[in-house]
């Protein structure tokens, strides 16, 4: 069945069944390979995406309910890759394999926007569902909390 | 002399049975030429839409992907398949041929314009509370729709239950006949509710348990849940297990939106009955249902407690998400916790608060399973928001899970079987 959603801000159709995991018409059908294949089941976070401005995990959101509706990944979160999680990121030298990193960056983005001074616990358990492999958890926390204080002060300046 | 009785004996049942259908005919009611669209004034058909949309017609009236109000859906019965009537005005294969008596008479008295008794899969048994004022702007709303020809599929219910005479001696049993009486004890907002929700919003038809013979329950089992498509209708009473009242605002809030950050978002059949068919009706006639509802829940006599139950569900969102040895906290930090955990001292509304939720202290683990597996989509609950289904979770971790969350967040007792019930909702 052809399928119609905004995908970075752009329209997408795809003529795929139903049941086609959303991760893997990013990947193959739209060509945006940004967003990763980790556990398949819905428990590791690595292929964590924007549905409607908030986190989901696209490798087990089926593509036909996301019909009419607005994706973002990690390609589309800042036009020119400059988030203030992105910059933090780089900042704090976060990743180290960077396997689940655009997965961790997409479900901080949404973490921010319901907590925008997040205190550890805070990130820690909004985070705890995206994995790494790499224990970058320590460097991850701060980086957010980086971000934070920049979307903050951009907020107030 | 035994001959004799035999034939005596086998005279009074054919007698009998020839009486029975007797009592039983209704006369048709005399075709009439399809009326002009243009026959009916604007304002009755924009009353009707409102109306029409309150009793969620068009939910039952239309299949997935079909003409509205054109039938043919399946309404799955423990007595049979029985498949929707075209209520377009369609003069052959919808009621373009009826007259406004003959569709007050459906409505009211559960008879089809050709005199056939119709099945209480159709709630006349609510419907017959509607005004007649009411009924004449339904029927020009629906008189003024699109005519679609299109029969719906016969109906699988057995032999000797599609005997519609049958249908008579279960109104004698379980049909009071008559149009909603208000009571004078009560205000006119909780009035206005309580016709809306007994007569055309039929709520009763899922909230109120059946008997064997399908019929609503009455008395005190009224509105004390109800069981739908593999859902839990929760109870409207003081049975309702949700932690928090609902109150007049909470039942308006969630009917109108989809969801409330203090009892979360409405699923299953309830989406539709909300995105549907409620979406039309003024915050007038909502807030009288809530009205109705608040009361009859007895939520002002629970008010006293809320905040204490809030500030202790508030409190266990947080466990689970450091590192517990706990198979059952490892799937909720991992799978739940990214979207559902909360701080602070009351849930965000695009966090579904899991300790508020009555699918955590419902008798039956039901609705939470529904909605692991199936999850709920951005067109369900409240818009915008989404869970994707958990459906790759083993059997045996959604049991985990569920007696997790169970035990952590409820002080109820533990549910039983529960992998069992995972495995029997994940294929019915």
């Amino acid at each position: 069945m052809t399928i119609t959603f905004q995908i970075n801000g752009q329209s997408a159709s795809v003529d795929v069944a139903a049941d086609t995991p959303l991760l893997w018409v990013i990947r193959d059908a739209v060509g945006l390979k940004g967003t990763k294949f980790g556990c398949g089941i819905g428990l590791c976070g690595a292929c964590t995406v924007h549905l409607e401005g908030r986190a989901v995990r696209s490798c087990i959101t089926p593509v036909s309910a996301v019909a009419g509706a607005s994706i973002t990944t990690i390609e589309g979160l800042d036009p020119q890759g400059r988030h203030p999680l992105q910059k933090a990121w780089i900042e704090m030298q976060v990743p180290q394999c960077g396997y689940c990193q655009s997965g961790q960056i997409m479900q901080a983005a949404s973490l921010l926007r319901d907590y925008p001074d997040p205190s550890d616990q805070n990130i820690d358990a909004v985070m705890g569902g995206n994995l790494c492999r790499c224990m970058a958890y320590r460097r991850i926390r701060a980086a957010i909390k980086v971000a934070a204080k920049e979307i903050q002060g951009n907020a107030h300046a | 002399m035994v001959r004799r009785t035999l034939i005596w004996v086998l005279a009074v049942v054919v007698l009998g049975i020839l009486a029975l259908f007797a009592l039983a005919h209704r006369a048709e009611i005399q075709p009439v030429e399809p009326p002009a669209a243009a026959s009916f004034p604007p304002e009755p058909i924009a009353r009707g839409e409102i109306l029409a949309s309150a009793g969620n017609c068009e939910s039952c009236h239309t299949t997935k992907d079909g003409q509205h109000f054109a039938g043919g859906l399946g309404i799955q019965t423990p007595f049979g398949t029985i498949y929707t009537s075209n209520i377009t005005p369609d003069p052959v294969t919808g009621i373009g041929r009826w007259s406004e008596p003959a569709f007050a008479r459906a409505l009211h008295e559960g008879v089809a314009r050709d005199g056939r008794q119709l099945y209480p899969a159709f709630p006349f048994d609510h419907f017959t509370r509607i005004t007649d004022d009411d009924v004449r702007a339904l029927y020009a709303y629906l008189m003024t729709r699109t005519p679609v020809n299109l029969a719906p599929p016969a109906n699988t219910v057995p032999f000797p239950l599609n005997i519609r005479t049958l249908q008579w001696a279960w109104k004698l049993l379980f049909f009071q006949p008559g149009v909603y009486q208000p009571d004078v004890a009560k205000g006119e907002a909780w009035n206005r509710g309580a016709y809306l929700s007994e007569g055309l919003a039929h709520c009763g038809a899922c909230h109120t348990p059946r008997n064997a013979l399908g019929a609503s329950k009455t008395g005190s089992s009224a509105y004390s849940g109800g069981l739908v498509d593999g859902w839990v209708a929760p109870a409207l009473t003081s049975a309702n297990t949700a932690p928090l009242p609902w109150s007049e605002d909470e039942l308006y809030g969630f009917l109108r939106t989809g969801g409330t950050p203090l009892h979360g978002v409405a699923a299953g059949s309830m989406s539709e009955v909300i995105h549907v068919g409620l979406a039309k009706l003024p915050d007038a006639d909502l807030r009288a249902i809530a009205t109705y509802f608040a009361d009859l829940d007895g939520a002002v006599a629970r008010v006293g407690t809320a905040n204490e139950v809030l500030a202790k569900a508030m409190l266990t969102s947080g466990l689970g998400t450091r590192d517990e040895n706990d198979p059952g906290a490892s799937l909720y930090r991992a799978a739940c916790a990214s979207c559902h955990y909360n701080s602070g001292s009351a849930p965000l509304a695009t966090r579904p608060e899991l300790a508020l939720n009555s699918a955590l202290t419902a008798a039956e683990p039901t609705n939470l399973v529904q909605v692991v597996l199936h999850g709920i989509g951005l067109k369900d609950g409240e818009a915008g928001l989404f869970m994707p289904p958990f459906a790759h979770l083993s059997d045996a971790d959604v049991a985990n899970l569920s007696a997790y969350l169970r035990r952590t967040r409820t002080d109820q007792p533990a549910w039983t079987d529960l992998e069992a019930k995972v495995a029997a909702i994940r294929r019915p």
